[in-house]
């Protein structure tokens, strides 16, 4: 079964005077519970097609369907809440909330979702737990190396369970054993509870770690290759 | 959580934070002060007229406000004295008075005045003339037929003093002219020269005899205990007196001193408005640095699924704790300056002529009141929240992907 389905999605970008088409009519599909990595050189259009797929960028033309919802039919605020309840995002940059502690911002997505105190703190200290930042809960994410933070990050991308946590270039700033250590904790999370995985890289590691890889090039999907298990 | 969140965003910058605080307490603190200096003012300029023998409520007979002559007197004193004992509160005092103009001379000058017969015991209850108000002298007894106390004024413009005689006539009740030599027994002051230029006063019993009006007076001049309901109490007595006599408020009866009390809520409302417009320039720039600042931040949010909606709450919420925290501040900054200067009052006697033309006391005593305070924020508090909306929707209105491009 599909978690994404990507018809012909076509994206141009304004730069100046110049029209840049980032995407050429890229149709693709995801099935659950993946592990994926859009792989390709930089300004290839593999952080265009992971905004597309999470909703935080619309396509000039083509469709998404992601869990069954097609994003041509929602509203800016359905689209939220979908994002809000069925996609986790890692990004390279962390992007954590400089004045919450770790705790506070792993939390933070599950009170946007309306989950009862008591039920949030355990969840995001058991998430916390599972990436290794046990001692950590309370340090702001400046007190955070950058491997920890990430960790943070990807803490909060998977607390609620969503259906597919989308993580753009997750191990750039971070050094190989850092960057190792999360794609551990990420494969581990995959396997345990079936979150889809799809990270757009061109970082070698997360390569070998993705079980399927799909080659973007010049807007274009020009390689497919799924590795047996 | 989003409390918290917001209350630490905007100790992100502590400076700028100071910086717009500061600008909000300065805000407050103007629109109170300025505020506070007028309310001294009218409350000045009502206690003046109040008890430059005004009283909160007056009892005429009908027709002697439009041409008080001694002919429009109350000679059935015993149904007023009968209705004061009913209608008034305990604690009220009165004081009757016989009113007339009249002309006074001495050797060196003469010039009109108003001449008032007084029972010098009830009087000094209910106006400024007592023995506290005597320059030179002293106040009159139940045995100065013959005195009279004259205001300063008055005293320098007829170049005489205590002991020397002064020469008042009158028209009496019989339409004759009636004149008598008095012997000036105190000199008084008062709070504006103009009130020591009218007023002269006798013994109720003297200006009786020279004016031929055995049992009548004037008027009736009233103080209520504070906090008594000054219009129900004329009404009751306006009730029980019926027709042929007159009762009316101060209000009433110092028409322009109440329409400037009126026009005062407005002005004040008006001075909040000009004060925060300034302001919120000041506000509106600092919310939207710290939005821009912030953009990314926002950006991500809303990739993690945050509504717009709640951005807009988000930015709105730390606005709030801003302007609360600022006039809160602002408050007790104005109630302190103004409890300083109340204790001491503002000395405009240097300003004395140009402030009694206005009406003004010589010290003003600065007042707040808990409805000035509540104004003030309510008018900070509301339009800051409305000019921190456009910071606010700017903020909700990026896509994530703008919003996270922003550096």
């Amino acid at each position: 079964m599909n978690i994404v389905e990507a018809t012909h999605i076509t994206k141009t970008f304004q730069q100046g005077d110049i029209a840049v088409q980032a995407l050429k009519d890229v149709s693709l599909s995801i099935e659950k519970g993946g592990f994926v990595a859009l792989a390709g050189p930089s300004g290839s259009g593999k952080t265009t097609l992971l905004n597309i797929i999470g909703g935080l960028d619309t396509p000039d033309s083509g469709s998404i369907v992601l869990d069954g919802n097609a994003f041509e039919e929602m509203s800016r605020s359905q689209l939220a809440d979908l994002r809000l309840h069925k996609v986790g995002f890692v990004f390279q940059a962390y992007n954590l909330i400089p004045v919450l502690s770790a705790l506070e911002n792993v939390e933070y997505v599950m009170l946007l979702q309306g989950v009862p105190e008591k039920e949030r703190h355990d969840r995001a200290r058991s998430i916390l737990d599972d990436v290794g930042l046990e001692n950590r809960y309370h340090r702001r994410p400046r007190e955070l190396s950058g491997g920890q933070q990430q960790r943070v990050a990807v803490a909060r991308a998977i607390v609620s369970s969503p259906s597919i946590v989308l993580a753009d270039e997750p191990t750039a700033n971070l050094d190989s054993e850092t960057g190792k250590g999360l794609l551990e904790i990420m494969k581990d999370m995959n396997h345990r509870k079936n979150v889809t995985f799809v990270f757009s890289t061109h970082d070698r590691m997360v390569m070998d770690y993705a079980r399927r890889l799909i080659r973007i090039r010049d807007g274009q999907v020009d390689d497919d290759v799924t590795k047996n298990a | 959580m989003h409390c918290q969140l917001a209350w630490r965003n905007i100790w992100r910058n502590p400076r700028r934070t100071a910086v717009i605080l500061t600008a909000i307490i300065i805000g407050v603190w103007t629109m109170l002060m300025v505020t506070a200096l007028m309310r001294g003012v009218s409350n000045g300029m009502v206690k003046n007229a109040v008890s430059t023998l005004t009283g909160e409520i007056q009892i005429h007979a009908q027709g002697y406000r439009s041409d008080p002559v001694i002919e429009h007197s109350m000679t059935d004193i015993q149904t007023v004295e009968n209705t004061l004992t009913d209608v008034l509160p305990e604690k009220a005092v009165y004081a009757f008075r016989i009113r007339v103009n009249a002309i006074a001379s001495n050797a060196r000058h003469s010039g009109g005045l108003t001449l008032v017969g007084i029972v010098p015991d009830t009087e000094s209850q209910v106006s400024f003339i007592g023995p506290e108000a005597m320059r030179a002298g002293r106040y009159l007894d139940e045995t100065d037929k013959n005195g009279i106390l004259i205001g300063e004024a008055t005293a320098n413009k007829f170049d005489t003093e205590v002991g020397k005689k002064l020469v008042l006539m009158s028209q009496d009740t019989a339409d004759e002219m009636a004149s008598r030599a008095f012997r000036i027994t105190g000199i008084y002051t008062a709070e504006m020269s103009s009130t020591e230029k009218q007023f002269a006063f006798v013994h109720m019993d003297t200006a009786r005899d020279m004016l031929k009006l055995p049992d009548g007076i004037s008027e009736v001049c009233i103080l209520l205990p504070d906090g008594e309901n000054l219009d129900r109490t004329a009404s009751e007595l306006r009730a029980s007196l019926g027709e042929g006599f007159a009762v009316h408020t101060w209000r009433e009866i110092l028409s322009a001193i109440t329409a400037y009390l009126e026009l005062f809520d407005g002005f004040m409302m008006l001075w909040y408005v000009v004060t925060f417009i300034a302001m919120g320039f000041g506000i509106i720039n600092t919310t939207l640095m710290s939005v821009f600042e912030r953009m990314r931040e926002f950006g991500v949010l809303k990739a993690l699924g945050m509504k717009p909606w709640w951005i807009v709450r988000g930015v709105l919420t730390e606005s709030v704790f801003l302007l609360l925290l600022g006039s809160a501040a602002g408050d007790l900054l104005s109630i302190v300056t103004v409890g300083v200067l109340a204790a001491t009052g503002i000395d405009l006697s240097s300003l004395a002529a140009g402030a009694e033309f206005a009406g003004l006391s010589r010290i003003i005593y600065p007042s707040l009141t808990v409805t000035d305070v509540g104004m003030a924020n309510l008018v900070v508090c509301l339009l800051g929240v409305v000019v921190c909306v456009y910071p606010a929707v700017k903020a909700a209105r990026f896509t994530p992907v703008e919003a996270m491009a922003h550096t």
